[in-house]
């Protein structure tokens, strides 16, 4: 998937390959322009004009990027939904927040208004958000208040699937803590899968089954959590783990140089100008995705010396 | 108030805020502004004081909106105190008139989060380095100016320097741009240097070498840094002392070391409850307040934390308000809300202070008696705080007792504001 910008094409994500089973949490983790939302956004078909997309989505059998608008467009919110960071961005300031739900669910249901309303007051009660509050607009709540609407909103229609686009990072510590309980929950009552896309590790550690980490578009490594915690295999990842500054952080480890520039990106391995251990062969030859243990998978010329 | 008094034998502070108090107001309509006689505020900064010794790193930490940042624009005097005293180097800032405070500022440095926002894009980075010294006077040779600039790009790691000289924030690293902020900020030679989330938006991978960077300045020049932070984590590895605010106050106090290991104040202990472990093996359910941080226009009563606290006493402030907030909490649960519909609906509750009302209907008895069930299976601390219930004037009242006076203690080496010790 490339983005055509006037300083050339953008190579936003470059044969990323990944699966999701029912009620699994795979993280995607990475840092700025790795292309983390862009994979979300891509799954969605919602992706700005310059986007180019090859390959294949599949959901239930059926290839997504083959469909018309239309079709996709009833699948967008009612099997698969997505929630992003700024819960601003997907509420619309003019309408009431009973007004999103009702307008949400009769786009996918021809239920009356009334029915609708009841289905809104349930969905918001779970998320603690009282029915005296249905007439409110977006901007009377709070940031935490407005990150549980918006997920009552996405999950409104029980979607298989939820995208959540780093939903908790303009959240507070505790109220963060809070959205990803209720996440965990929905995701146990529902068999939800969920996608769960963010620049943090600590939360990739508490919440997800799996985590794929994004470098410059490519996966560098995908496999289990605990696995990949405990015994990364990419120079990268292990550099990444290193770098979190946490409670226990008794030395400060950082990688040096910067992403790159994707207008541009290295040749071969593209993490190799910032890699401690790079040889020859890192900047000629782009190295294939290998599992080096059960279902842990890295992209790296010398992964079995890490393993 | 927590007020931290110096040992006598210390040397004297570089900063000493005392009883700080910032209140912004909030804005409205015209016309609604001559109805309100008392005009709403929003209480950023309620009372906090605390010292600032030279050579050492305090960190202010806190959740948005407790007041931190506020803090430190204040300390500049980029947002006029409301009351309350700010020494520096034992001058009473707060007093100064705005072309008194001008070479203060080659003695303060503020440092924001956002490098890409604090850097003009139409200039260079030498030149924007440079800049406070042509601003402030303190140089106006071209040469001059460009050695210092080249200098400093060199002790902050902005290299090559003559190459970075001559380029803009556009060609920079965001952790490039925030080095050139540092640059900028160290080329007066400031004493102390307000730091307020200087690594919140960079990547983590390069987070670590800003960090090492400010703390290598710091050792080599003797600074004094007031490290603003919603991180502990970061301010765990950064920090000798660090202050917990809570909605504008101080909460605990006290040195960094004696506080992590063993915090004090519930409001700490659920900060440092919820921040997520990178650590799989180490999952669990956590112990979370419930809800969110209040509106600062209208502080809880008595210790601010207590409509949330998972150790809260029926002394720590409960009033009519957490009445009308504990019945609509509860009526979330549409059985529960059926089987209590006598007291509803919500919007017929009023409350003010330490009372919380309604126009009686026919069954006043009925309606105290089911009050009085609910507050049993309820939290004890907050039926405890509840000190009658009655008809009034044809309304019924749920009154609550006074909260108990809320003071800073000295508790093992620290300071904190809570009932509980």
């Amino acid at each position: 998937m490339h983005y055509a910008t006037d300083r050339g094409a953008v190579n936003a994500l470059d044969d990323v390959s990944l699966s999701l089973s029912a009620g699994e949490t795979l993280g995607i983790v990475g840092e700025t322009g790795c292309g983390k939302s862009t994979l979300g956004k891509a799954i969605l078909g919602v992706m700005p004009g310059n986007a180019r997309v090859r390959g294949q989505v599949v959901f239930g059998g059926k290839d997504l990027l083959t469909l018309d608008d239309e079709s996709f467009r009833r699948l967008r919110g009612k099997d698969i939904a997505l929630i992003f960071q700024d819960p601003m961005t997907r509420l619309n300031p003019l309408l009431t927040i009973e007004d999103h739900f009702t307008e949400e669910i009769r786009a996918h249901e021809a239920v009356s208004r009334d029915a609708a309303r009841t289905r809104a007051r349930t969905a918001l009660e779970s998320m603690g958000i009282p029915e005296s509050r249905m007439r409110n607009f977006p901007h009377e709540f709070s940031g935490g208040m407005r990150q549980r609407i918006m997920i009552a909103l996405a999950l409104v229609m029980r979607p298989s699937v939820l995208i959540a686009d780093e939903p908790t990072t303009s959240l507070d510590v505790i109220v963060e803590a809070q959205i990803l309980e209720i996440l965990e929950d929905l995701r146990k009552a529902y068999q939800m899968a969920l996608l769960l896309i963010t620049h943090n590790l600590g939360i990739v550690a508490e919440a997800c089954d799996r985590v794929a980490v994004l470098y410059a578009g490519k996966i560098a490594e995908i496999g289990p959590v605990r696995e990949i915690f405990a015994k990364p295999i990419h120079p990268y990842t292990q550099g990444l783990l290193k770098s979190v500054i946490h409670l226990e952080t008794k030395e400060l480890s950082s990688i040096d140089g910067s992403p790159p520039d994707l207008v541009d990106p290295p040749t071969g391995c593209r993490f190799h100008p910032r890699c401690p251990y790079a040889q020859d062969i890192c900047t000629r030859e782009v190295p294939a995705l290998l599992e080096y243990r059960e279902h842990q998978a890295a992209a790296c010329h010398f992964g079995k010396d890490f393993v | 108030m927590i007020a931290e008094s110096a040992p006598s034998d210390a040397p004297a502070s570089l900063l000493e805020v005392e009883d700080l108090v910032v209140h912004y107001p909030v804005k409205m309509p015209f016309l609604q502004s001559l109805v309100f006689r008392d005009k709403p505020v929003v209480h950023a900064v309620d009372g906090v004081s605390f010292v600032l010794q030279p050579g050492e790193i305090l960190g202010l930490v806190g959740e948005s909106g407790c007041g931190k940042t506020t803090v430190g624009r204040t300390v500049l005097r980029l947002t006029e105190p409301t009351s309350g005293h700010i020494r520096f180097e034992g001058v009473d800032i707060t007093t100064l008139k705005e072309k008194q405070i001008r070479p203060l500022r080659t003695k303060i440095q503020i440092i924001f989060q956002d490098p890409h926002a604090s850097l003009n894009p139409a200039m260079s980075i030498g030149r924007a380095i440079g800049h406070p010294l042509e601003v402030h006077g303190i140089s106006d040779d071209p040469q001059e100016i460009r050695e210092a600039v080249l200098a400093i790009m060199r002790e902050v790691g902005l290299t090559p320097a003559e190459l970075l000289y001559h380029q803009y924030p556009g060609d920079l690293s965001g952790g490039q741009k925030q080095r050139a902020v540092i640059a900028r900020a160290m080329i007066l030679r400031p004493r102390l240097l307000v730091a307020d989330e200087p690594v919140a938006m960079l990547d983590m991978s390069i987070r670590a070498k800003v960090l090492e960077l400010m703390l290598d300045l710091k050792a080599r020049h003797n600074l004094t840094y007031l490290f603003i932070t919603h991180d502990l984590a970061t301010a765990k590895f950064v920090c000798d002392r660090i202050a917990i605010m809570y909605l504008g106050r101080i909460v605990e106090i006290g040195s960094a070391k004696e506080i992590y290991a063993d915090p004090k104040h519930p409001y700490t202990r659920a900060l440092l409850a919820a921040i997520p472990v990178p650590d799989p093996t180490k999952r669990g359910p956590k112990v979370l307040p419930r809800g969110e941080v209040p509106d600062a226009i209208r502080p809880p009563a008595g210790c601010r934390f207590h409509p949330r606290c998972r150790s809260v006493l029926a002394t720590c402030g409960w009033e009519g308000r957490d009445f009308v907030e504990f019945l609509e909490e509860r009526w979330l649960d549409e059985k529960i809300a059926q089987a209590e519909a006598n007291l509803g609906p919500i919007d017929e509750w009023a409350y003010q202070g330490l009372e919380a009302r309604r126009a009686a209907p026919q069954n006043v008895a009925g309606i105290a008696e089911t009050i009085r069930r609910i507050l049993e299976n309820g939290l004890p601390a907050f039926a405890a705080a509840v000190s009658s219930i009655g008809v009034e004037e044809g309304e019924i009242v749920v009154r609550f007792r006074t909260a108990d006076d809320l003071r800073p203690k000295l508790v093992e080496g620290r300071t904190v504001e809570c009932l509980l010790y």
